[in-house]
């Protein structure tokens, strides 16, 4: 029943959410790039120093991994508590509510511009060149977006029933930095594994990155369609799920 | 519910009352009328309008509007203290429903509605309560809905912002705008509506002419009073 401009609605919530974190921090937008840096660092002395380790490209390796698993945790705990956080807003404002969640996964998306912007800046500074695999980039994070969206929308709905749900997501992303190759090579996952491996769209993710940025390879086809087919049926999984649990939204929050 | 309130009431079946926030309650408001909705607290008059706006399905029923409605349930949705003046406006446009360039035509208008120029890009924490109030007003009164659905935010502001604010509703009356409201100043409701529905404990108790119902309604509260006595 709520007729307005849905474009605008999500464009006024996500400046919002991007405004509302920076705005009182003094060096503001650099916070985002403190996190990776910092980790690439960690990461790289232990793997390289630590254990042996012939990769001459470590940090670059390692941020291909990072920048997408960071985004991915960050907007999809975002995402699932969107709802319940926005209490107020979703019992006394009546706009279409997949906004919410979707909107909280996009304010997320500014802060992965930066992040990105290092990443590629690194690869650069170890000497890969731009080339036209890059044309790629878009569309890969563009699904792996939409396959945020789309589990944002499906536990942020869990969410509002049971509230657990937020601690489950938080548990669950702790694993994933182990479970997505970010700091090993997909080469050491054993075949057998393999297969699970790539339907993971964040694993998938870092191998197209890794196979673009350092490689200069197109992405391998396999990956690419899983990434796609998982990433899109996520999205409409989702937006039919939330369509049914948003209708007794009112009640539990 | 919880999870583990599902699983005790697995455990112990014991047959639950249903309570009802309304019941059998049925009501048209044609083009250009005014209806205002009384009633004490807790009769189920917001619940009313939150079905009314589609924020809660009903059970049983249906509900059906014509035209574009605009929901003032709440002043000040999506206010963040953080952000301008200026921002929180632009929000709250658009959350009732502005598409970008009406937001765009109509911003000038609003902060001037308002009151707080000066302020329009201090940050919202800066502001007294009746300040963001005003400001939250002025948005809603400058969205322009076929259908305009009120719950108790009238009467905001000194006696100088009320008026306007009054006179504006008023405007939109008279443009043959439809309009629904709660309100306990029965004072506002006489001016505003044309008829009248008074809820009691979910179920309709009297509609009509505005000013029946509102005599029906003070009558009931004032015998209740001596009966308590």
């Amino acid at each position: 029943m709520w007729r307005g401009d849905s474009l605008f609605l999500l464009e006024n919530l996500v400046l919002r959410d991007f405004r509302i974190r920076y705005r009182n921090m003094s060096l503001g937008v650099l916070w985002s790039l403190l996190n990776p840096l910092v980790m690439m660092g960690v990461l790289t002395f232990v793997f390289t120093k630590l254990f042996p380790n012939p990769n001459r490209q470590f940090p670059v390796f390692i941020l291909c991994g990072l920048v997408p698993l960071n985004f991915f945790t960050i907007a999809w705990v975002t995402g699932t508590s969107s709802i319940v956080d926005s209490a107020g807003l979703v019992k006394r404002v009546p706009l279409p509510r997949e906004i919410v969640p979707i909107a909280a996964v996009l304010s997320n998306c500014l802060h992965l511009l930066i992040q990105v912007f290092l990443l590629l800046s690194v690869n650069l500074i170890f000497g890969n060149r731009i080339n036209v695999q890059w044309l790629w980039l878009p569309v890969i994070w563009g699904l792996e977006i939409c396959f945020t969206c789309g589990l944002a929308l499906i536990t942020s709905t869990l969410n509002v029933y049971i509230r657990d749900t937020r601690y489950v997501v938080e548990s669950i992303n702790t694993i994933l930095f182990w479970l997505v190759p970010v700091f090993y090579d997909f080469k050491q996952v054993p075949q057998r594994f393999s297969a699970v491996y790539q339907i993971n769209p964040v694993a998938a993710m870092v191998l197209c990155l890794r196979d673009i940025l350092m490689k200069a390879e197109s992405p391998h086809i396999v990956t690419l369609s899983l990434l796609a087919a998982v990433s899109v049926g996520t999205l409409i999984a989702g937006l039919l799920f939330f369509h049914r649990g948003k209708r007794t939204f009112y009640e539990y929050i | 519910m919880l999870l583990r309130e599902r699983l005790l009431n697995l455990l112990q079946p014991a047959p639950r009352e249903r309570f009802y926030a309304l019941r059998d309650v049925s009501f048209s408001v044609g083009q250009g009328e005014s209806l205002g909705i009384i009633g004490h607290n807790g009769a189920g008059k917001s619940t009313l309008l939150n079905i009314a706006t589609g924020l809660c399905p009903p059970n049983e029923g249906v509900v059906s509007i014509k035209g574009r409605v605009a929901a003032l349930l709440e002043l000040g949705s999506g206010f963040h203290p953080d952000l301008t003046g200026a921002e929180n406006v632009r929000i709250n446009a658009a959350m009732l429903g502005l598409t970008r360039r009406q937001t765009h035509e109509r911003f000038d208008a609003i902060v001037e509605f308002s009151g707080v120029e000066e302020f329009i890009n201090a940050p919202l924490r800066t502001y007294s309560t009746g300040m963001m109030m005003r400001l939250a007003f002025s948005v809603a009164v400058n969205v322009d809905p076929d259908v305009l659905i009120v719950d108790e935010v009238l009467g905001v502001g000194d006696q100088e912002f009320s008026a306007k604010c009054l006179e504006r509703i008023l405007r939109l009356r008279h443009a043959g705008k439809t309009m629904i409201c709660v309100s306990h100043s029965l004072q506002t409701l006489s001016e505003l509506c044309d008829s009248g529905l008074w809820l009691d404990h979910g179920r309709i108790m009297k509609t009509g002419p505005i000013r029946q119902v509102i005599d029906a309604y003070s009558h009931s509260v004032a015998t209740q009073g001596i009966g308590v006595q």
